[in-house]
């Protein structure tokens, strides 16, 4: 029997090289080559229509804050983010988790305080963090809730920026596929170009 | 369009995806492992690695084949990780500790792809390619070889070989999961996922890290693997940007395993006898899902309820797309997660759990949710047989002592390695410390830790922390036995069957290609779970779920 083993382990040793260099070279450098087409490479490098990053300076007066906020993130030290892009994760807390009850408590507090609304008025997303700890996209509801506090900061009109959310706004593709939502870097480019 | 409306359209979009790839598909890998042909490439590799592709194998010739491949292909990962430093791309990144390489270099070889470590950190671009990458596709290949195997057990008589494990598991590389691994690939790079050489970029001040991305995250779904390239796995934006590319990735998990019932008609002649098996598959996955789905879009926890059932949820696929994907992955030997399985609702997370515990059946991992199907098929045709009082009989063949034997030792491991590897963990002072989570649920992320293990699924409750030796090196060896102990009584199950004589229906024989034969294999896996594992489960998610 083990002299049996031996020799297939020996075979497989031989496949093996041979499949190394098929699958884990050619394959992917294959599918590496295809990404160079013209229009693919930007979102295979990460910089296309995908951004990861949310608001990159979060100021330390909130009255002065003029840009749109991402959802929380389990992975900043701050307990309202932004994320941290370098790594991804989430809070993996369970639904009757008195830790995440407090978390999610003093979110919401904080968010409507710097939103200057009734803390039942804050929308889910704006409290719970993502698997990712990086997610892009906030509801339409929760891009509504910012919207004063931008046009107020910015001293752009309210309806430009409702009109620049609205243009950031993506439905369900097909009608049914995912869920409404903003992409926020692509939000707040449209409002750091529009000041 | 209404929330529950636009989940079920995707749900229709999804099965009319596989409804269309089920014939074609099916019928090609067939014709994969039933034609005489070498493609010129394949023989060039058969002279290579000096293998007759002509000869067949004898049981234990085959086994020794798997389980040699495996070893050095365990080897090779761990010694690439461990000499990560002096390897090309790998960004600094340092050399992998010994009890992580000894787990990860397990588990992609097992194809659970449990993953124990920060990737986008620890892992640079050659042990991504050149390691992982290439067991996401041999692990998965090899998966299928057994299930051939096994049915050409059922088809031949009188022989003592089931096929040449080498020309099997080059056939399913190139022939299947290489060529629509790469379209998948392609498919994915255009929906937006990263395909990057460089280690990671910056906007704006923050760096984010990159990968190769795409060419991974198509033969980690398409060979229910499930490692991600990134921490975040299929939750990450730049493995799943979009809603489009999250079906698509649900799709491909489920296309092979459920693909492979049509394999195993056309081969036995009796295409309905695969349906059999589908239906069951589909019924399980579908009430899986319905439970799933009620139970997360009404949460009772406290935190569940204010958080709106989004905590550890990605807004672009919502709880329809974050339940579909959860329910798939767990269904089958997957383990890519587009949402965290430890913040389900008490149901949903049992819902995860249970589709594992059912052994992975519905539909099954890549070639493992076929055969751990039949030999439950086995199972329920020996029990049907013990009421009657006759010797059972499944596709022309006499299931007598060795059959059933093989048959019981294949879904006996798992429960053991489960239980024991809970049961030893939570009895140790140090494991609390390791809890994410209290309660219940806490005990929830002990038995959903080994139940991935054991059935080679790599999802987490993943608050866990399983950085420890003792659960690095438990939940190693859960990987192996519940890998290679199957799949050995399998092989041996095979070969006992293809050396039998073909024996007649006769009034007496069981119909196993109609619904009845379904509804009994069905009963038989509900039934063997519940019995083996209710008592767990009633301490964890039922526990946290009537809370």
């Amino acid at each position: 029997m083990l002299t049996r083993l031996r020799r297939q382990a020996g075979t497989g040793m031989l496949v093996l090289v041979v499949f190394t260099v098929l699958c884990g070279i050619v394959y992917p450098l294959v599918v590496w080559g295809v990404s160079r087409i013209p229009g693919l490479t930007a979102t295979a490098e990460g910089t296309g229509s995908v951004p990861v990053v949310g608001v990159d300076q979060v100021p330390a007066d909130p009255a002065a804050d003029p840009y749109f906020h991402t959802r929380p993130s389990a992975s900043s030290q701050d307990v309202l983010g932004p994320g941290d892009t370098s790594t991804s994760g989430g809070s993996n807390k369970a639904q009757d988790s008195t830790d995440l009850l407090d978390t999610l408590a003093q979110r919401r507090a904080q968010i409507a305080q710097r939103e200057g609304v009734a803390p039942e008025a804050v929308p889910a997303d704006a409290v719970a963090a993502s698997a990712s700890g990086i997610d892009p996209d906030i509801s339409p509801d929760y891009a509504a809730l910012q919207t004063a506090r931008v046009a107020r900061v910015t001293g752009l009109p309210a309806a430009k920026v409702q009109r620049i959310v609205a243009d950031a706004t993506d439905g369900r593709i097909l009608g049914f596929l995912g869920e409404p939502t903003v992409n926020v870097p692509k939000l707040n480019a449209a409002i750091a170009a529009a000041r | 369009m209404n929330d529950t409306v636009a989940g079920l359209l995707q749900v229709v979009l999804l099965l009319v995806l596989l409804a269309a790839c089920y014939a074609p598909l099916g019928d090609y890998m067939a014709k994969v492992f039933t034609s005489e042909r070498h493609w010129r490439a394949e023989a060039v590799l058969y002279r290579i690695v000096r293998v007759d592709p002509s000869s067949g194998q004898r049981w234990p010739v085959y086994a020794a084949g798997v389980l040699g491949f495996s070893f050095v292909s365990i080897v090779l990962l761990y010694l690439l990780q461990r000499l990560q430093p002096i390897l090309p791309a790998s960004f600094d990144r340092g050399a992998v500790g010994p009890a992580t390489a000894f787990n990860t270099a397990i588990s992609f070889v097992t194809n659970t792809n449990w993953q124990s470590y920060v990737p986008e950190q620890t892992l640079g671009n050659t042990v991504q390619m050149a390691g992982l990458t290439v067991q996401n596709i041999l692990s998965a290949a090899l998966g299928i070889a057994i299930a051939v195997a096994l049915i050409r057990g059922f088809l031949r008589s009188n022989t003592d070989r089931i096929g040449n494990f080498w020309v099997d598991l080059t056939r399913a590389t190139v022939r299947i999961m290489l060529p629509f691994g790469f379209v998948a690939a392609v498919l994915l790079v255009i929906m937006g996922v990263t395909m990057s050489l460089h280690s990671g970029g910056d906007i704006g001040g923050s760096t984010y890290p990159l990968a190769p991305a795409a060419s991974q995250e198509a033969v980690k779904q398409l060979g229910t693997n499930g490692g991600g390239i990134f921490n975040a796995n299929s939750a990450h934006p730049f493995e799943n940007p979009n809603p489009l590319s999250n079906l698509f990735e649900i799709f491909l998990m489920l296309v092979i395993p459920v693909s492979l019932t049509r394999t195993f008609g056309t081969m036995v002649g009796n295409r309905r006898q695969g349906t059999v098996l589908l239906s069951v598959m589909g019924g399980l996955w579908a009430v899986m899902l319905t439970l799933a789905w009620l139970s997360e879009t009404h949460p009772t926890g406290a935190a569940g309820i204010a958080a709106g059932g989004m905590e550890g949820k990605e807004l672009r696929f919502g709880i329809p797309g974050s339940i579909l994907f959860g329910v798939s992955t767990t269904g089958t030997s997957t383990g890519a997660i587009n949402s965290l399985h430890d913040s389900y609702s008490g149901g949903a997370g049992g819902v995860t759990l249970l589709n594992m515990l059912f052994g992975e059946v519905a539909p099954g991992g890549v070639g493992a949710g076929l055969y751990g199907l039949l030999v439950l098929a086995i199972i329920a045709v020996f029990l049907a047989g013990l009421m009657v009082g006759r010797t059972p009989e499944y596709l022309g063949k006499k299931l007598g002592r060795r059959e059933v034997t093989a048959a019981a030792v294949s879904i006996l491991v798992m429960p053991s390695v489960v239980l024991i590897g809970a049961g030893l963990a939570i009895a140790l002072p140090g494991t609390l410390d390791a809890l994410n989570n209290d309660g219940a649920h806490g005990f929830s992320e002990v038995l959903y830790a080994y139940a991935s293990a054991a059935n080679n699924n790599g999802s987490a409750f993943a608050g866990l922390t399983v950085t420890s030796d003792f659960f690095q090196t438990t939940l190693g060896i859960a990987m192996l036995l519940g890998r290679f102990v199957p799949i050995l009584a399998i092989l041996a199950l095979a070969g006992s069957l293809a050396q039998q004589k073909r024996v007649d229906a006769g009034a007496g024989t069981l119909a196993t290609d109609k619904p009845l034969f379904g509804l009994l294999v069905g009963g038989t896996i509900v039934l063997v779970a519940a019995l083996t594992f209710f008592p767990a489960l009633a301490l964890g998610p039922l526990a946290e779920a009537l809370a």
